[in-house]
């Protein structure tokens, strides 16, 4: 009883008009008859090219026919089996580019909607499960240090527990889950969500001691001497880029950062929060990344009313996911593309306008995107009360600078090797945007899992 | 959660808290910082080390009461505990090795001004300073400060002690006697710091100051507090916070500080 259909089952969303005006989820989620539905899409492909898509080859096939057999345990089971954060991954990862973008099924019309199925399967778990205490056994097998609390920190974490390692996470920041907690809004990946997963890795019986910044209140060399043996680094790319143009100091001036922490982490949004934010009539966000999306949605709804995303290449070359293009269209966000701002205007220290000049796409450059060249003459301005720069970040410098013998590109990345994820630092390892710079959240599971296994050869084997 | 151990009433705005913080009293030194939230979901609001002690793993700070975090603040009581507490945040004072000292300390400035000058004096400098505040009771710290320093010049705007005016007057008439000093350590409001950088740049004396600009994060995330040094956009949060007076950009700096003064006085203020 296959479903042919060649477009996916609609997945519920809230109306544009209303959610651009709140904080709560976008997509509703399937319910179980329309993830059955959708699950009957699959053609059981015998190659699994969807699998090859996914970078920690969550065993798609499989999980979908649990789905379809209406064993929802069984499907999430499954998927934990390589991922143990699928509630996120589900709503997250840019399913086009991954395992829905290998889909035998998109050659003629939409791919399965693997991301929408994974995310029913986790929150239909979610529904019922009830999170128990760590039950911390002694540990057998060492003990291993991990350096911040997001996607990679989180992975790494959770498969050392597994395999019966006692594992510490230090997190600088007062909550856990890096990105996942002040970066991405609520509307897209509801805080609760995040916690709840966050808690079911502890429930593995990983500590985690917040309020620590590695490298300052404690080095990687001293938690060696402190008797772990191995150290994951799973510190992000937390440094926001600047443009380095005139005015970019002037206030209303933020990195997206700054602005979505504030929002995100300090909960600026409601209404008597100590942490305040001033949006103002006109917003103009810089970047064309899931991080500029994120920003332009969440000031749409702080009641700016016009919201300008200004990206210096096309529609093409826009990098967030299709989804939150499309969603960010749909309450209203203004697209200037092919558009470079080059100056920013103030009076009395506060932003009033934006100059941008046209661009046009020349020649591929390195990354084999083409590059833009500015337009002579194009000039012209935006009126702006609040400029957010979405333009990416780069690896904080503090790891490198406070651990000798750690190796890193000149742009600040670590290097490691390739397989094991294995630093120029004996038993010190790294993954996720700390090596890889600003990337995506399964990449960087998949990078801390890659090292929990490398870690726990090297252990053994010593 | 973070226990206070000892909490003193300095004057009638500033208090001072001994907290235990295991992690940030083992490694701080002076300059650095700390940034707590007060309760859950609280705002993250960054203060000085003023002390810290290795063997009880405590730290102080010493805050000035302002606004709706620093309030909360001195709700708390011995006993109590502070739900965040993170760091040591922010480099050490760069403290080169100077023969002569001035300290120049103005309102709350004069907590974070004193372990600097203190560890100057242990690494063999003379130091004098100059302390400024509204009036006699306002001025923190008299007593310590007057056990480290070879010569402690007052400036009061009332003139209840030391000099009448602000803290360049003795500043002004030290140099003009033929005083000389090889560094300047300036700690306080920005238009404080700005006006003595003014005048040690005339007399060429290498002067440090704190920048304390609005930080959300303080580990080089948010760039919030982004001040200009030397034409280059440093953060204060990891960069600093003490940096070379005499390239700062002290107006930019003012500007910058401003920003949430509205909101966070009148509005928040009243809400409570
Ligand atoms: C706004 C935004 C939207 C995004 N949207 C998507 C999306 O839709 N899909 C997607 O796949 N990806 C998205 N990304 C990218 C994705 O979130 C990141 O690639 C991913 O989170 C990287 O994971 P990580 O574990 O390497 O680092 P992070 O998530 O950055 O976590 C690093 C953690 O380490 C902590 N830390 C740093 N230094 C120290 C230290 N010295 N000591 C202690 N702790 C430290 C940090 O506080 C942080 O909690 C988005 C990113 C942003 C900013
Ligand atoms: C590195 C650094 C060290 C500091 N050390 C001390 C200290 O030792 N003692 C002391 O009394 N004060 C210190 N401050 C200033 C202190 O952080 C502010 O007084 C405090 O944040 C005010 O919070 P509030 O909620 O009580 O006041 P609010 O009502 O929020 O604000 C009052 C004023 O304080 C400033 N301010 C507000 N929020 C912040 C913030 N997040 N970061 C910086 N400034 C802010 C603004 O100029 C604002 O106008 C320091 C600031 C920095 C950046
Ligand atoms: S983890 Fe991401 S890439 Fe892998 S199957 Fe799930 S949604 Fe697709
Ligand atoms: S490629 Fe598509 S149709 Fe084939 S098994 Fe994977 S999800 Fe099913
Ligand atoms: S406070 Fe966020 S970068 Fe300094």
């Amino acid at each position: 009883m296959r479903n042919n259909s060649l477009t996916k089952t609609p997945i519920p969303v809230q109306d544009p008009k209303v959610r651009n005006q709140n904080f709560d989820e976008v997509a509703l989620g399937y319910t179980r008859d329309q993830a059955i539905e959708e699950a009957k899409r699959c053609l059981h492909c015998k190659h699994k090219p969807c699998v090859k898509g996914c970078p920690v080859n969550v065993p798609i096939p499989e999980f979908i026919q649990a789905i379809i057999d209406e064993d929802f345990e069984q499907a999430y089971e499954i998927i934990t089996a390589e991922n143990s954060l699928p509630a996120i991954c589900g709503r997250v990862c840019p399913q086009e580019n991954q395992c829905e973008g290998k889909c035998v099924r998109a050659i003629k019309g939409e791919s399965v909607g693997i991301g929408r199925l994974e995310r029913f399967v986790a929150d239909e778990h979610m529904k019922n499960v009830k999170i128990e205490n760590a039950k911390k056994e002694a540990s057998k097998k060492g003990k291993v240090a991990v350096v911040g609390s997001g996607p990679a920190g989180l992975s790494c974490a959770s498969e050392l527990a597994k395999m019966g390692y006692e594992v510490t996470i230090f997190e600088v920041l007062h909550k856990t889950g890096g990105v996942l907690t002040y970066g991405i809004p609520e509307f897209r990946l509801p805080k609760d969500l995040v916690q709840k997963e966050i808690d079911l890795v502890k429930s593995l019986g990983v500590e985690i001691k917040t309020n620590v910044l590695v490298g300052q209140s404690i080095t990687i060399d001293e938690l060696m001497e402190e008797g772990y043996e191995a150290v994951f680094v799973g510190s992000g790319a937390g440094l926001p880029r600047f443009m380095n143009i005139e005015g970019e100091n002037l206030n209303g001036v933020y990195s997206a950062n700054e602005f979505l922490t504030r929002v995100n982490l300090m909960k600026a949004y409601e209404k008597d929060s100590p942490t305040p934010v001033k949006v103002g009539k006109n917003t103009v966000v810089v970047g064309g990344g899931n991080v500029a999306m994120d920003a332009a949605r969440t000031a749409k709804r702080l009641g700016s009313e016009n919201v300008y995303i200004v990206y210096r290449r096309g529609e093409e070359e826009l990098p967030a996911r299709a989804e939150e293009i499309e969603h960010a269209k749909e309450e209203g966000i203004i697209f200037k593309l092919l558009n470079n701002p080059t100056k920013i205007h103030g009076k009395d220290g506060m932003v009033t306008s934006v100059e941008c000049i046209e661009m046009e796409l020349g020649q591929p450059d390195e990354s084999g995107r083409r590059r833009p060249i500015a337009k002579e003459g194009s000039e012209f301005e935006i009126t702006a009360d609040s400029i957010i720069i979405a333009i990416g970040q780069n690896p904080n410098p503090l790891i490198r600078q406070t651990t000798p013998g750690l190796d890193t590109h000149s742009w600040g990345g670590i290097i490691v090797e390739e397989e094991t994820m294995e630093t120029s630092k004996d038993d010190v390892y790294a993954g996720g945007d700390a090596v890889t710079g600003a990337a995506t959240v399964i990449l960087a599971m998949g990078a801390g899992k890659k090292a929990a296994k490398a870690i726990d050869n090297k252990l053994q084997n010593k | 959660m973070y226990k206070i151990v000892r909490k003193e009433v300095l004057n009638e705005t500033v208090e001072l808290m001994e907290v235990i913080a295991p992690f940030v009293a083992r490694k701080c030194e002076p300059g650095q910082f700390i940034m707590l939230c007060v309760e859950p979901d609280g705002e993250r609001i960054p203060l000085t080390i003023a002390d810290f002690d290795r063997e009880r793993e405590t730290v102080t700070i010493i805050y000035q009461v302002v606004g709706y975090s620093t309030r909360k603040l001195s709700e708390k009581n011995v006993g109590d505990s502070i739900e965040e507490f993170v760091g040591p945040l922010g480099k050490a004072a760069p403290l080169p090795s100077a023969k002569k000292v001035l300290g120049i300390g103005g309102g709350v400035g004069i907590a974070p001004l004193y372990p600097q000058l203190r560890k100057l004096k242990e690494n063999g400098a003379d130091v004098d300073c100059i302390l400024g505040g509204q009036n006699k009771d306002y001025i923190i710290m008299k007593d310590q400060m007057e056990a480290i320093c070879a010569n402690v010049h007052y400036a009061s705007d009332d003139g209840s002690i030391g000099s009448k005016g602000f803290v360049t007057t003795p500043l002004e008439k030290l140099l003009d006697e033929g005083e000389s000093y090889d560094l300047v350590i300036a700690i306080g409001p920005l238009p404080m710091m700005k006006a003595i950088c003014h005048i040690t740049k005339k007399h060429n004396i290498k002067t440090n100051v704190s920048l304390n600009p609005i930080m959300i994060d303080g580990t080089g995330m948010c760039g919030g507090c982004r001040v200009t040094v030397g034409n280059e956009t440093k953060f204060a949060c990891v960069d600093g916070p003490d940096f070379d007076g005499h390239l700062v950009d002290f107006d930019e700096a003012m500007l910058r500080q401003g920003m949430y003064k509205e909101e966070e006085h009148k509005c928040r203020l009243e809400r409570k």
